[in-house]
């Protein structure tokens, strides 16, 4: 296949800037998409054409297929970009796009759908010789069947939706007496959120560390990993700081542990983007979360310390070009990048907080990243998730990338609408964040027991 | 008796409600489930009372600080 002649990006704010930049940078005619919300959002302004999909609320338009798929048709493009989020990971929306005769710009279809499915994923993963906790496959079942799977795994354990992913939907259960409500909860969540509400079980790893390894593969049997992050520092399951590589890791043993990941991968013919989620326990062993077969918010850090645009890459990947003609041979890790999600939240709470941006000037260091969705006298609405804005920093060292961090935070000025700016500095000031011992319970550690810097 | 409001912590909208209007709510008890940027926010009773009104429907928007039932202890 040939150079896609016009992808649609079937996303929005921040992720919609930074799939349609790469697109204008490999010259390629693009399509944006937008819900009414977003009418006036400054990522349309980087695409040749953009079309209206819808009112505000996600299912009406950004999780609408039959809207997109109408784009597609409408405006004779050959590829689709879903960014991340939405239906990225929407198996059906895939084949429903490469049906229309465009290319989906993603693993094929059925990596989607195995990867989609949580405890499928497990057992996939597991059959091919990775590591993996103890856990569960989907909940059924009565009452007493539940107690006693939970029983086998041991407690603390988590509940966790099977169809879920993004950290959404998980609730612990420390003993038999939570378990029962903890599921029913985890259900309703994941019917929610997932339109699906099989649970399953895991044991609960104590201070974990999130360790993840991206992967990008080709359509000619080519894979190669792209080191690993450290997205350890979360709220709610979901992450805020992420960095690369991951701080205080015995390199030979992460690059052992990627080199076999990509292996694996690579015989079983993963075709496009992908990253491999690991949590590392207390006593430094690794076992296997889930794979996301998308681009990922954090990808940024990866792009700052190998130096490839792995959204290009994406594209070039799906447009049938082989990884050796646009990778150079080796991709070493170049000093320390660190990302910062400020969210549209309190930062004591992180409650969500919409509103009008009366003022939002994001820090102008051309040596700092900024991946922006809004632009000053924008609503936020409550229809998407917080996210306002990414800020990256790459510096020779860890400690410098922090600094640099901290001083990009502290620049950024934001009013109208409530942030976590507060919050990220004091976690980047955190003595435990400096020394480089992250975990995910690290937030809550830090916000109980503050310590000024 | 008292009337006691219970309020909207966040802006968004009204997900699901899960009491029933004049029966009797122990503290801590969820009235309604607020939704806002994928998150969700119970509303509970404080204290135990009759749940006298709900002052939303479902689906319906709301804003951080809105009346969205009124309990009698």
């Amino acid at each position: 296949m040939a150079m896609f002649k016009k992808v649609v990006v079937a996303n929005r704010g921040a992720v919609a800037a930074r799939v349609l930049r790469s697109l204008r940078a490999l010259g390629l005619p693009s399509v944006a998409v937008y819900s009414e919300a977003d009418a006036n959002a400054p990522y349309l302004a980087l695409a040749q054409e953009a079309l209206c999909i819808g009112p505000a609320p996600a299912r009406e338009s950004y999780l609408n297929a039959d809207k997109l798929l109408e784009v597609v048709r409408r405006t004779g493009a050959d590829g689709l970009h879903p960014g991340y989020g939405f239906l990225s990971e929407n198996a059906v929306f895939a084949a429903q796009v490469e049906a229309t005769g465009a290319r989906f710009i993603g693993p094929s279809p059925h990596w989607i759908e195995a990867m989609g499915h949580k405890t499928r994923a497990r057992e996939l993963a597991a059959r091919h010789g990775m590591p993996v906790g103890l856990g569960s496959s989907v909940l059924a079942g009565d009452a007493d069947a539940m107690l006693r799977t939970a029983q086998a795994i041991g407690y603390p354990v988590l509940v966790k939706p099977a169809s879920g992913g993004g950290g959404i939907g998980m609730l612990p259960a420390r003993s038999p007496q939570e378990l029962l409500g903890a599921i029913e909860r985890a259900a309703s969540m994941a019917q929610r959120g997932f339109a699906n509400a099989e649970v399953y079980l895991e044991r609960l790893v104590d201070r974990p560390r999130h360790v993840e390894f991206q992967i990008l593969g080709d359509r000619h049997g080519g894979l190669v990993h792209l080191h690993e992050r450290d997205c350890s520092v979360q709220r709610r399951h979901q992450k805020l700081i992420e960095e690369s590589p991951a701080p205080g890791l015995d390199r030979k043993v992460v690059g052992a542990l990627a080199d076999r990941i990509a292996g694996t991968l690579r015989s079983m013919g993963y075709d496009n983007i992908g990253t491999v989620e690991m949590l590392m326990g207390p006593d430094g062993e690794f076992s296997f979360l889930e794979m996301n077969t998308r681009l990922q918010v954090e990808h940024g850090v990866t792009e700052e310390v190998s130096g490839v645009d792995l959204v290009a890459a994406q594209v070039r990947s799906a447009a049938g070009e082989r990884l050796a003609d646009f990778l150079p041979a080796s991709i070493p890790i170049r000093g320390h990048a660190i990302q910062a999600r400020v969210y549209a939240e309190d930062p004591k709470r992180f409650f969500p907080s919409p509103g009008r941006l009366d003022v939002f000037v994001p820090p102008c260091d051309p040596e700092v990243r900024v991946e922006c969705g809004y632009a000053q006298g924008q609503e936020v609405t409550p229809h998407y998730d917080p996210l306002l804005a990414k800020v990256i920093v790459h510096a020779a060292s860890r400690d410098e990338a922090i600094e640099r961090l901290m001083k990009a935070l502290r620049a950024f000025r934001i009013e109208g609408v409530k942030n976590n700016i507060p919050a990220l500095l004091e976690i980047l000031a955190a003595p435990e964040f400096r020394a480089g011992n992250v975990h995910t319970g690290l937030l809550a550690d830090v916000m109980n027991h503050p310590v000024r810097a | 008796m008292s009337k006691i409001e219970a309020k909207a912590e966040v802006t968004g909208s009204v997900w699901k409600i899960l009491a029933v209007v004049g029966s009797r709510l122990e503290a801590g008890d969820t009235i309604m489930i607020l939704e806002s940027m994928k998150m969700e926010i119970p509303v509970m009773a404080e204290d135990g009372g009759t749940l006298l009104a709900l002052s939303v429907a479902e689906g319906e928007a709301v804003r951080e600080g809105q009346v969205v039932a009124v309990l009698e202890d």
